[in-house]
């Protein structure tokens, strides 16, 4: 059969990701639009705080235009713009997403696809079926197609047969292609994504419409985006202060008619009639008074969240997730490329009673050089980097000078039967491999093994693996050398950060399929709170079930099918992108690096999240505080003059006074943006000293900053016509 | 001695008595919520009224409990005062006037003790017995239910059962309020006051005229309205009439049964979440908040700004002089700061600022240390808002003991805090807007002003003391101020055994390092600075044109 191929994706570069960081002001001025839009009263109901400041808007709008001055149409414009810059906030965290969605989108074409017909796995070669040429649309769950290299994959599914590597750059920006195959837990393949070099048999897993894709584009868009359970929590809170704050205003008016009414020489102001507070000025200290900043940056902020996880290359499903994500206090982390370097290294080499460590690195390494075992290459590389050993200095050849090719060497493979590989010079045997192994080796051909044995107990009791080098000098008897102590090699850091995990209250626990012993040492080297040995899935679902049942919420990862059941029982279930579809159906956010550490990330972006809603709320409160102390004055001291003494700015009149604090708290959302999308700096630190910070920035510095503020602004307004 | 020095050994030895009082005291009450047996009289009273005291309630049956109960007490009281001439013991008088009444009963069953009659000229015997002083004990005893309750909600997981309304009110009214009203009793009589059925006897005065003066078993009333944070005096003038608190002892023995059980409760608290730090962190929020405010109405008192007073040399207008300014102030400070309304001076004579302090403590929800009962459940709430607020800032879903503060437990809380502002602020407006209303006050300009703000902040919070001045029974305010009583008592009810029924349900979160831990002073301060931050947004216009306005030169 001859195959053409379909689909060839456009000539692009790698998909550029939005970078997060400070505001680009070009996207400010893009969402500008987008910001009037959201003035519509019918998109403004979901924020009550807004919406009753946009109410405030009309109203003082409609007040100015039947009565015009200066003063009251700087308000409306004001109270205006207040609205636009809470719509602002929103829009520009949308803008963000959405320029991630068209990056997006553009790797999403309609494909063609080769749909085999009555093909079943195991049947007959794939290449020979009868295909059908069908649109990527069209396909439903359960269809087989194959895929050769050079297409674009046109669906999510699993492959269940054949090899290929697969450029997923699309999806994860990483322009390295990874390998998809058949079986084990690296068969998942995404719909988009290209097939570089031999050919697959897909089957698909998706809905039409719903690829990972489609799922993708739709997160990032915050297009379905619900609100989180502490943003509703939030949300009745800051409801309960404006219904307080609507009636503190409200109530006001009769106070203030029989204020006036009691000195009857005061004439009447811009601020106070005889018919009580002017509507333009109550409806000034509404707004001020109504938790408008944190109210304008709520959901910008719950927005923002989701996409700096998305800047991590991690897309969660729903909020709900990230926000679990901060509450988290287990971390189930798998030792394997987690905790430790995926392979085992040579960390010492400890030689038996009466041999030199440099005679048994040279053995060790000569015995290893052609061993191309990530363990092999680094016993190469330790006994190069701890006894100055080079590769070619060993391997002499006849003229006495080092050569680069070992003519004379010969090598002996490791096989599952020998268990030991070495290698034959012309003047000794050398093997290396599993203690009982090599010791029969020695005996076998005379030698005695000394007290290699406990050497070899040692090692296995401090969770190492030993491999015992022995050589056979020609004509001689076999001698065992030493041992070659094996290890897990923790990551680097990983020490440090399980250091910052336990300051921020988590616990963490590793999991691992070594046998107890091994697993204790590791996780003693490595800082973790506890280890779960031995591990099977079924033990991993009990621990987190567990864990869960005392109250607390569990985080993991994972990327096997066998994993899928504890990743949809996990608080938060972090799939990777390489893992079974059926891992990241079951998970609730997916990694597109498959980088089990960013669990990690996770948790502290979570954290900050949570701490942006906090400080942006106290803040808010906080500012109020100035507000009043400039209102008050400015609409009674005219009436009781004693409390001109509130005035402690001195701001310069009762219409600069009032203006200024309008001012400020438009200004102040805009000047929070930034804040809310990049979130408050977040310090893994015990939760008291967390507090302790963010309550004299946003606590304390939220009375203090607005007094300077408002005084600021009058400052400079006093000389605007109608300000005194 | 010097009249400062003086003032200060007041309070101290105040402070001290109450801390000598405080882990025994609060141990007691533990174990009286807690226990599992029942005495005799307790049996005799469940096989009564029919209740099961081995089965526990709902939150949900656990108010309705509490409203029903109350309910047919109001119905009661409004019965005993409008039958009082066909009944014994009623002195001759009339019965009470209908809005008068009505107004009573809620007052005496809502703890508040708002007066709008004259004790000795309105009430016999029968009604101030068997009527306003058993008000007295259950409606303390129903405060104290309360906060047990909100208390378990916290200390239980993963039950809807929140306790026994019927056993809380009894073993509230039997072990801790019956023992210690007969012991003070004695005391009181002891320094003085008068315990008889004398009748209404005709005495010549000094100055050659006649005066009819109402002898009662007031020593036992006393206790009761102190202990139970009551207020409502068996004479007019309240605590100020020598055979109500005939001396400075007296004085200072009525104000320590008006914070004994408030400040100890929270040692119960603490006892019952089983975290000692609990319920000291609470303990130091209000005794923060108290001793400020204590020392604030003193200061304003002792410099005596304004015309009068600086002329005399001393605040002493409406003030008796066998206590003084500074112990008067005190009273004052203790009787707001708490649901008490018992008054030993006049509030309105009280300097602006003074007046002004009294008012704000009482808008601060009456919670340092607050009513029976109410003072713990009001100060848990604001920590619940506080906890919230901040806890975000530590970047974990916040929650307070354990317990997540979610949607639900946010919505009962921010509901809870609703109320009161809502029933001042509306209330107040309202009487403000109509001229006949107005027509009410004594004074004009603020003064006048703050005499309805402080009618409807002490009905609103259930307080009961007056600014005076101002003429309320009438039957709009009688009316008015009756419903701020009633909303202000049972809407908060609600929503506090609400949020405790949806705690209890909850499965405790555990404490890390990533908790925010709530017994520290950051603690502290916290929760402290959220009240009087929330307050005061709150009531800062309507104090800018009352005392402010008045106070600041």
């Amino acid at each position: 059969m001859t195959t053409q191929v379909l689909n060839t994706p456009p000539e692009k570069a790698p998909v550029g990701r939005v970078r997060a960081g400070l505001l680009d002001p070009k996207l400010m001025l893009t969402s500008l639009p987008d910001a009037f839009r959201k003035l519509n009263p019918a998109t403004l109901w979901r924020n009550p705080v807004m919406l009753i400041v946009e109410i405030g808007a009309l109203f003082t709008t409609y007040l100015a235009i039947k009565d015009p001055s200066f003063f009251s149409w700087s308000i409306v414009v004001w109270l205006w713009l207040t609205v636009l810059f809470a719509n602002l906030a929103e829009a520009v965290a949308e803008g963000r997403g959405k320029a991630q969605a068209a990056t997006l989108r553009r790797t999403k074409r309609d494909t063609l696809a080769r749909r085999l017909r009555g093909w079943k796995p195991g049947g007959s070669t794939p290449r020979d079926a009868a295909v059908d040429v069908v649109g990527g649309p069209d396909l439903k769950q359960g269809d087989y197609v194959i895929v050769e290299a050079g297409e674009l994959i046109p669906g999510d599914g699993d492959v269940v047969e054949g090899i290929a590597t697969v450029d997923e750059s699309a999806i994860t920006g990483e322009s390295a292609p990874v390998i998809r195959e058949s079986g084990g837990d690296r068969s998942a393949v995404t719909g988009g994504t290209k097939v570089l070099s031999d050919h697959i048999v897909v089957k698909i897993t998706q809905r039409p419409g719903e690829s990972f894709i489609d799922r993708m584009i739709a997160l990032v868009e915050g297009a379905n985006r619900q609100k989180t359970p502490n943003e509703i929590a939030l949300n009745i809170l800051l409801a309960a202060m404006t219904i307080i704050f609507l009636l503190v205003t409200v109530t006001l008016q009769p106070l203030a008619i029989y204020a006036k009414a009691q000195n009857p020489g005061v004439p009447d102001s811009l601020a106070i009639t005889a018919d009580g507070v002017t509507g333009v000025v109550l409806v000034s200290l509404l707004v001020c008074l109504i938790p408008t900043t944190i109210g304008a940056l709520l959901s910008a902020i719950g927005i923002a969240g989701m996409d700096r996880l998305v800047q991590r290359n991690v897309l969660a499903m729903s909020g709900r997730a990230v926000e679990a994500a901060g509450d988290v206090n287990t971390l189930l982390l798998d030792k394997t490329g987690t905790i430790t370097l995926g392979n085992r290294q040579a960390s010492e080499f400890i030689p038996v009673q009466g041999v030199f460590a440099a005679d048994l690195a040279e053995a060790a390494q000569l015995s290893s050089l052609a061993d191309e075992t990530p363990e092999g290459r680094s016993i190469v590389v330790y006994s190069k980097e701890q006894y100055g050993l080079r590769e070619r200095e060993m391997i002499v050849g006849d003229t006495g000078e080092p050569t680069a090719e070992p003519v004379q060497l010969h090598f002996v493979p490791f096989s599952a039967t020998t268990r030991m590989s070495g290698v034959d010079t012309p003047d000794r045997q050398i093997r290396k491999g599993a203690a009982a192994a090599v010791m029969r080796w020695v005996r076998e051909n005379g030698g005695d093994t000394g007290n290699v044995g406990t050497l070899v107990d040692g090692i296995s009791a401090s969770g190492g693996t030993p491999l015992v080098v022995a050589e056979l000098p020609q004509g001689g008897t076999a001698r065992t050398l030493g041992v070659i102590h094996l290890k897990d090699v923790v990551k680097a850091g990983m020490r440090e950060r399980f250091e910052e995990m336990r300051r921020m209250g988590i616990r963490t626990v590793m999991i691992t399929g070594d046998n107890p012993m091994t697993a204790k040492a590791i996780a003693e080297e490595a800082g973790v709170d506890d280890f779960l040995a031995e591990a099977t899935p079924e033990d991993k679902m009990a621990l987190i079930k567990k864990e869960q049942e005392g109250g607390r919420l569990v985080a993991m990862t994972g990327d096997g099918t066998n994993d899928a059941p504890a990743l949809a029982q996990a608080d938060v279930g972090v799939a990777m992108n390489t893992g079974t579809s059926a891992a990241k159906e079951a998970g609730n956010m997916v990694d597109l690096d498959s980088n089990p550490t960013k669990l990690i990330e996770i948790v502290q972006i979570g954290k900050q999240l949570l701490i942006t809603r906090g400080a942006l709320t106290t803040f808010s409160i906080a500012n109020d505080i100035a507000k009043y102390f400039a209102i008050i004055p400015a609409m009674f001291a005219v009436v009781y003059p004693g409390l001109d003494a509130l005035n402690i700015m001195r701001l310069a009149s009762p219409q600069s006074a009032i203006l200024s604090a309008v001012i400020f708290n438009a200004a102040i959302i805009v000047g929070l943006i930034p804040l809310a999308l990049r979130g408050v700096r977040y310090v893994p630190k015990s939760a008291s000293k967390l507090l302790s910070r963010n309550i004299s920035v946003y606590g304390i510095g939220g009375i203090i900053a607005p007094f300077i503020g408002i005084k600021l602004i009058d400052l400079v307004i006093q000389f605007l016509p109608g300000m005194s | 001695m010097n009249p400062t020095l003086a003032g200060i050994l007041f309070i101290g030895s105040l402070v001290l008595a109450l801390a000598l009082v405080y882990r025994p005291f609060g141990g007691y009450m533990y174990r009286v919520y807690t226990g599992t047996g029942h005495l005799a009289p307790e049996k005799f009273i469940y096989r009564l009224i029919g209740v099961k005291a081995d089965s526990e309630q709902r939150w949900g049956t656990y108010v309705r409990s509490i409203l029903a109960f109350s309910l047919v007490s109001v119905l009661l009281l409004y019965g005993l005062q409008r039958l009082q001439d066909k009944l014994l013991f009623n002195l001759g008088f009339d019965p009470v006037v209908d809005h008068v009444a009505w107004n009573t009963a809620i007052s005496f069953v809502t703890n508040t003790n708002w007066q709008a009659y004259s004790g000795e000229s309105t009430m016999g015997y029968l009604v101030q017995m068997a009527g306003l002083a058993v008000q007295n004990f259950v409606s303390a005893a129903v405060g104290m239910s309360v906060a047990i309750a909100l208390v378990r909600g916290f200390a239980r997981s993963k039950t809807d059962l929140l306790g026994n309304f019927w056993v809380d009110l009894v073993r509230g009214t039997v072990r801790i309020l019956l023992p210690i009203a007969f012991v003070g009793a004695l005391v009181l009589v002891a320094g003085g006051l008068i315990q008889n059925f004398n009748g209404i006897q005709t005495v010549a005065t000094l100055a050659g005229g006649e005066q009819s003066i109402t002898g009662g078993p007031v020593a036992s009333q006393e206790v009761i309205k102190e202990l139970g944070t009551n207020g409502g005096g068996f004479y007019n003038a309240n605590s100020a009439h020598p055979f109500e608190n005939t001396t400075s002892w007296t004085n200072w023995f009525e104000i320590f049964l008006i914070l004994v059980i408030p400040f100890t409760l929270t040692r119960t608290f603490g006892l019952m979440v089983k975290d000692k730090r609990q319920g000291y962190a609470i303990l130091a929020v209000m005794a923060t908040l108290a001793i400020a405010s204590v020392t604030l109405v003193n200061l304003a008192e002792i410099s005596h700004n304004g015309t009068v007073p600086q002329a005399v040399g001393a605040a002493t207008e409406g003030k008796e002089v066998r206590f003084g300014v500074s112990n008067s102030a005190t009273f004052g400070a203790a009787t707001t700061l708490t649901s008490t309304g018992a008054v030993n001076s006049f509030h309105d004579s009280y300097t602006a600022l003074g007046g002004g302090m009294l008012m704000f403590n009482m808008m601060l929800g009456e919670v340092a240390p607050g009513g029976v009962g109410a003072g713990l459940y009001g100060m848990l709430i604001l920590a619940v808002i506080a906890v919230f607020v901040a806890g975000l800032m530590v970047g974990r879903t916040p929650e307070y003991l354990g317990k997540r503060i979610g949607a639900r437990e946010i919505k009962f809380a921010a509901l809870y805090f609703l109320v009161t502002p809502a029933l001042v602020l509306i209330g107040t407006a309202a009487a403000m807007a109509s001229p006949e209303q107005r027509a009410s006050m004594l004074n004009t300009g603020p003064h006048g002003f703050s005499e309805v703000l402080y009618a409807f902040t002490s009905a609103a919070n259930n307080n009961g003391s007056a600014f005076a001045g101002i003429t309320v029974n009438t039957p709009w305010y009688d009316t008015a101020l009756g419903l701020a009583m009633v909303f202000g008592r049972f809407l908060p009810i609600i929503f506090v055994l609400a949020l405790a029924g949806s705690l209890a349900a909850q499965q405790p979160v555990p404490v890390s390092a990533g908790t925010l831990p709530t017994y520290r002073p950051q603690f502290v301060g916290l929760v402290v600075g959220v009240t009087v931050i929330l307050v005061a947004l709150t009531y800062l216009p309507a104090l800018a044109l009352g005392p402010l306005a008045e106070g600041i030169r």
